[in-house]
C-alpha cells in the first residue's frame, strides 16, 4: 500500500503536469489575442472602417477556434484539485478555494456571457454594446487568471494563513495578505505580460506569413502595426516583473533560485550563468556548471540588488552554513517531525479521550501562549519537512530549471528585439522587403510557446517537492486511489488531449490559409 | 444563531442555488441529446445548434463555479468526494471537456476527427453528464463508502496519510448499485430532455422544430414524472441522517420530509416548483412559446428545495455508509468563519452577476434564431 501511494503520487504529479501543459498550450493566446482584438475591434468603433470590422472577426476566429480547449482543459484542472490531491485540498482549501470562487463567480462569468455577445451578437446587439462585450471578455479571462495565479502563489508562498490544530488545516486570516502577497502581484503581472507577449508575436507571425505570401497586405501591416507596439510594451514589462521575480524567488525560495542557476556552493559577489553545460542534479558530487559563461557579481545584484551580497547555494541550504545563519535541511526535518508528532499524540489522546494530554498539544499550537507562540515560530514553518526521508529531497530537478530558465530569458530578451524591429521596419514600410525577419517572425510563435512552458516548469518543478512550500510535500497531498486508476485517466487525458491539440493546430492552419471572409 | 453557524448556511444556500441553476442549464445537454431527433436536416441541426452553443458555456461555468464554491466553503466534501468518487468524477470531467471544443470544431474544415465525431460528443455529453450528474447528487441523499480523520496528516508518509479514505474499490461507480441514484440521474436527464425542448422552443425560429419539440418534451415528461415522483416518495420515506447539537450523527426516520416539513420555505419552494414546471409543460402543450422561463423558474425552485432539504435542517449532507460518525454536515465540513465571511462579501456580487447574465439573455434572445443566424 505504501509503495502503491507513492506510486499515485508520481500519476498524479504526471496528470496534473500534462494537463497544466495542454492548459497552456492555449490560455496565454486566449489572454492576449483577447486584448488585441478589443484593441482592433476599438478603431472599427472610432473609425468605422469596415477593413477594421472584417480584421477584428479574422483573429476572433483564431481567438474562438483557440479559446475552447483552453476552457475544456481549465476544467480538469480545477477538478483534479480534489480527485488527485484530496489531502492537499482539504489542508488548504480553507485559502485556495476562496480565490478560485471569486474566480468563477466574478470572472468565469463575465468571460462566459459576454463571449457569447461577442460571436454571435453582431447583429443583435449595438456596435458600442458590441464593444463593451468584447473588452469584458477580455477582463473576464485576465481576471480569471488573475484569481488561479493568487492560489498558485499562495503555494509558493504560503501567507496570511495560520493552522488550526482542531481542524487541522491552515485557515485563512488575511485575504489581503492572500491576494496582495508580493508574489502574486508579481506572478500575475508576469504571467499575463508574457500571455500578452506570445500573442503579439502569434498576430505578427501569422501577419508575417501572409506577407510572405504575398497576400492580405493591408491587414498584416495593420495588425503588425498593433501587435507589435503592444506586444513590445509588455514584452519590456516581462522582462521587468521577471527581475522582480527572481529577486522575490531568491528571498522566499532559495532553493529554487540556487537549482536553476545551479550554484552549488553559494558565494558573495555571486556571478550569474548566462550558458553552461549542467548535466548532473547530484550536488554532492561537486560537478561543477562546465563551458560557463559567467557575468561578475550579476546574480548578487538581481537577487538582493547589492552586488557584494551572498547568495546560498544548493550545499548551504541542504547542509546549513552557520556562518550565514542559513539552518540545514537535517534540522529543519528533525524540527518538522516534532509537530507530526506532536500531531500524532494529540490523536492517540484523543482516541482515548485523554484531556490533560489534548489541552498540552494544544496549548503548543495556540499563539497566543508564550509556549505556542515560539513552537508556531520555530517549528510549525517546518511541518513539511517531517514528511522527509532525507535532507536531498529538497533539491529540485537541476538541469531542468537551469535550462528552463535560460531558454525563458534567452527567447524573452530575443522577443524585446523581434517586437521593436517588427515595430520599426512596418512603420518604415520595409517588412515586406526583410523575408529573412519575416521567416524569422514565423519561428518565434514555436519559441514563444517553448518559452511559455519552460516559465511554467521552473515555477513548478522549482517548487519540487513540496506541494505547498514547506507545509506540505507531494508525497502526502496526493488522494487515496489506486495508482492503475491514476495512469490509466492519465493515459486517457494523453489521448485525448493530444487528438484535441492536433484539432486545434490543424484547424488554426486551416483559418489562416483561408484568411478572412472576401471583402 | 451565531455567524458561523448562518454562513454555514449561508453557503449551502449559495451552494444550492448554484446546484438549481446548474440543472436548469443542463437543458443545453438536453437540446444535444435531440440533435438528430428534432434536426432532421442539415440546416435545422445548425439552428439547433446555434441557438444551444451561445449557451452552452454558461452550463459549463455554472459547473465549474458550482465545483469552486464547494471548495472554497465546503472543502472537506470537495476532498472527500472528489478524492475517493474518483471515477465518477473523472468520466462527468471527460464528458464536459468532449462537449466543450465540440461546438466550436465540429464544423471547421480540417477538424481532424471528422463532423459526426464531434456530434458524437455532443450526444455523450448530452446523456451522460446529466445521467452522471444526477447520480453523484442522489449520494448526497444515499450517502457514500467512506472515512474522515483530519489527524490522518500525523500518520506520516503512504496512503494512511490521507484524511478522507474511500472504503469502496469501485471508487464511486457503486453508486449506480442503489436504485435511487439511478431513479435521481434517470429523473435529471429527462428534465434535461423536457428543459432542451422548451429552450428550442422559446428560441428557434422554426414551426416544424417547435412542432417535434413539443411531441418530445410530453414524451421526456411521460417518463421524468413517475420517475421523479417514485425517487421523491423513496427519498421522503426512507430513513435520513441527522446530526445533534454536540456533532453526533444519527439515522432518523423521514428526515427529508421532516426537514421540508420543519422549514416551511423549503415545502413552498418544492410544491411551487413543481407546479411551475407542470404548468410549463401544459403552457408549452397548448402552443406558448417562450416557457423556458416558467420551466427554468420550476426547475430551479424544486432542485433548491431539494438540496437545502439535504444541507438544512440539521442534516448530515454527505452521510459515510462506513463510518456513520464521519458523515459530512454543514458544521464539520465548512471553510473557517474567517472564509466564509471574506466570501460572503464577495457573494453581494452574485445579484449583479445574475443581472447582467439575464440582461445579455434577454438581448440575445429577443430574436429568435432563424435560418439566416446560422453559423458566425
Amino acid at each position: 500500500m505504501f509503495t502503491d501511494y507513492l506510486q499515485t503520487v508520481d500519476w498524479s504529479r504526471a496528470q496534473f503536469a500534462l494537463t497544466a501543459i495542454y492548459h497552456w498550450f492555449f490560455v496565454p493566446l486566449t489572454l492576449g489575442l483577447s486584448v488585441i482584438i478589443a484593441i482592433m475591434e476599438t478603431l472599427y468603433y472610432r473609425t468605422k472602417d469596415e477593413f477594421w470590422l472584417r480584421t477584428t472577426k479574422f483573429w476572433m476566429r483564431l481567438f474562438g477556434v483557440n479559446f475552447a480547449i483552453g476552457v475544456a482543459t481549465g476544467i480538469i484542472l480545477e477538478f483534479e484539485f480534489g480527485t488527485n490531491w484530496s489531502n492537499y485540498s482539504y489542508f488548504v482549501g480553507d485559502i485556495f478555494g476562496a480565490p478560485l470562487a471569486v474566480e468563477g463567480i466574478l470572472a468565469f462569468f463575465m468571460e462566459s456571457t459576454f463571449i457569447a455577445v461577442m460571436f454571435f451578437g453582431w447583429k443583435r446587439v449595438s456596435k458600442g454594446f458590441h464593444l463593451t462585450a468584447t473588452w469584458l471578455t477580455a477582463i473576464g479571462a485576465n481576471l480569471s487568471a488573475l484569481w488561479i495565479l493568487v492560489a498558485n502563489a499562495w503555494m509558493q508562498y504560503p501567507t496570511g494563513c495560520t493552522f488550526n490544530l482542531e481542524t487541522v488545516r491552515n485557515e485563512m486570516t488575511s485575504f489581503a495578505a492572500v491576494a496582495l502577497s508580493p508574489v502574486a502581484v508579481n506572478k500575475f503581472t508576469h504571467t499575463v505580460t508574457s500571455s500578452f507577449t506570445l500573442a503579439a508575436l502569434f498576430v505578427v507571425g501569422v501577419s508575417a506569413w501572409y506577407l510572405l505570401k504575398g497576400r492580405e497586405t493591408r491587414l498584416a501591416k495593420k495588425s503588425i502595426k498593433v501587435a507589435s507596439a503592444f506586444g513590445l510594451v509588455c514584452a519590456l514589462l516581462t522582462a521587468f516583473t521577471g527581475d522582480r521575480s527572481g529577486a522575490i524567488i531568491g528571498r522566499v525560495q532559495p532553493m529554487k533560485l540556487a537549482a536553476m542557476e545551479a550554484l552549488y556552493e553559494g558565494r558573495t559577489n555571486c556571478p550569474l550563468t548566462a550558458f553552461g553545460l549542467v548535466c548532473t542534479d547530484d550536488y554532492t558530487n561537486g560537478e561543477q556548471t562546465r563551458m560557463k559563461v559567467e557575468i561578475p557579481s550579476l546574480l548578487s545584484l538581481l537577487t538582493f540588488r547589492d552586488a557584494d551580497a551572498f547568495v546560498p547555494g544548493i550545499r548551504d541550504l541542504v547542509e546549513g552554513n552557520a556562518e550565514r545563519g542559513i539552518m540545514s535541511t537535517a534540522e529543519k526535518m528533525e524540527r518538522g517531525k516534532r509537530v507530526v508528532a506532536e500531531l500524532r499524540r494529540f490523536k492517540e489522546a484523543k482516541a482515548i479521550n485523554d484531556i490533560e494530554e489534548m489541552t498540552q498539544v494544544r496549548k503548543l499550537f495556540d499563539v497566543s501562549t508564550e509556549e505556542g507562540s515560539a513552537f508556531m515560530k520555530d517549528y510549525y514553518p517546518y511541518l513539511g519537512y517531517g514528511y522527509l526521508s532525507s535532507p536531498e529531497e529538497v533539491v529540485p530537478h537541476v538541469p531542468m530549471l537551469f535550462y528552463s530558465f535560460r531558454l525563458m530569458v534567452g527567447a524573452g530578451t530575443l522577443f524585446i528585439l523581434i517586437l521593436a524591429l517588427a515595430w520599426w521596419f512596418n512603420h518604415k514600410n520595409m517588412m515586406e522587403k526583410k523575408r529573412w525577419f519575416l521567416h524569422l517572425t514565423l519561428w518565434c510563435i514555436p519559441l514563444a510557446y517553448f518559452a511559455s512552458q519552460a516559465g511554467w516548469v521552473l515555477a513548478e518543478v522549482g517548487r519540487q517537492p513540496w506541494a505547498i512550500q514547506d507545509l506540505m510535500p507531494v508525497g502526502v497531498a496526493a488522494s487515496k486511489i489506486p495508482s492503475s486508476s491514476v495512469s490509466v485517466t492519465f493515459f486517457i487525458f494523453v489521448v485525448l488531449f493530444t487528438a484535441l491539440l492536433i484539432t486545434d493546430i490543424s484547424i488554426l492552419v486551416r483559418q489562416i490559409k483561408s484568411g478572412p471572409e472576401k471583402e | 444563531m451565531d455567524t458561523l453557524t448562518l454562513l454555514q448556511h449561508y453557503w449551502w444556500f449559495i451552494i444550492s442555488l448554484l446546484g438549481a441553476l446548474l440543472v436548469f442549464l443542463l437543458f443545453v445537454q438536453g437540446g444535444q441529446s435531440l440533435l438528430y431527433t428534432l434536426g432532421k436536416t442539415e440546416t435545422e441541426r445548425e439552428m439547433i445548434i446555434g441557438s444551444l452553443g451561445r449557451k452552452w458555456e454558461l452550463t459549463f461555468t455554472t459547473l465549474v463555479t458550482f465545483g469552486g464554491a464547494f471548495f472554497a466553503s465546503f472543502p472537506l466534501f470537495y476532498s472527500t468526494s472528489f478524492g475517493g468518487a474518483y471515477y465518477v468524477w473523472m468520466t462527468i470531467l471527460l464528458v464536459f471537456v468532449i462537449q466543450a471544443v465540440s461546438y466550436e470544431y465540429r464544423k471547421r474544415a480540417h477538424n481532424f476527427l471528422g463532423e459526426k465525431t464531434f456530434n458524437a460528443f455532443l450526444l455523450i455529453n448530452g446523456v451522460a453528464a446529466p445521467l452522471l450528474l444526477g447520480v453523484a447528487v442522489g449520494t448526497l441523499y444515499t450517502g457514500a463508502n467512506f472515512s474522515v480523520d483530519r489527524l490522518n496528516l500525523a500518520n506520516g508518509l503512504g496512503g494512511e496519510c490521507v484524511i478522507s479514505q474511500w472504503m469502496s474499490p469501485w471508487h464511486g461507480l457503486e453508486a449506480v448499485a442503489d436504485y435511487r441514484n439511478v431513479l435521481l440521474g434517470v429523473s435529471v436527464v429527462m428534465l434535461s430532455l423536457m428543459l432542451g425542448c422548451q429552450y428550442l422552443i422559446s428560441s428557434v425560429d422554426s414551426d416544424t422544430i417547435v412542432a417535434r419539440a413539443r411531441r418530445k418534451m410530453m414524451m421526456a415528461a411521460s417518463v421524468f414524472v413517475p420517475v421523479f415522483v417514485v425517487w421523491l416518495l423513496v427519498t421522503f420515506s426512507s430513513e435520513g441522517y441527522g446530526v445533534t447539537a454536540d456533532g453526533i450523527i444519527t439515522v432518523e426516520e423521514h428526515k427529508y420530509f421532516k426537514t421540508l416539513l420543519d422549514i416551511p420555505m423549503l415545502f413552498h419552494l418544492l410544491w411551487m416548483g413543481v407546479v411551475a414546471v407542470l404548468a410549463s409543460l401544459y403552457v408549452a402543450y397548448k402552443g406558448r412559446r417562450w416557457v423556458i422561463h416558467l420551466g427554468g423558474m420550476g426547475t430551479v425552485f424544486t432542485v433548491l428545495s431539494l438540496f437545502l432539504c439535504v444541507g438544512w435542517g440539521d442534516t448530515a449532507y454527505y452521510a459515510s455508509l462506513t463510518d456513520l460518525q464521519s458523515s459530512l454536515t454543514i458544521y464539520n465540513s465548512s471553510s473557517s468563519l474567517f472564509t466564509l465571511r471574506t466570501m460572503a462579501y464577495v457573494s453581494i456580487l452574485v445579484p449583479f452577476v445574475v443581472g447582467y447574465i439575464g440582461y445579455v439573455w434577454y438581448k440575445m434572445d429577443s430574436k429568435r434564431i432563424s435560418k439566416e443566424d446560422v453559423g458566425y
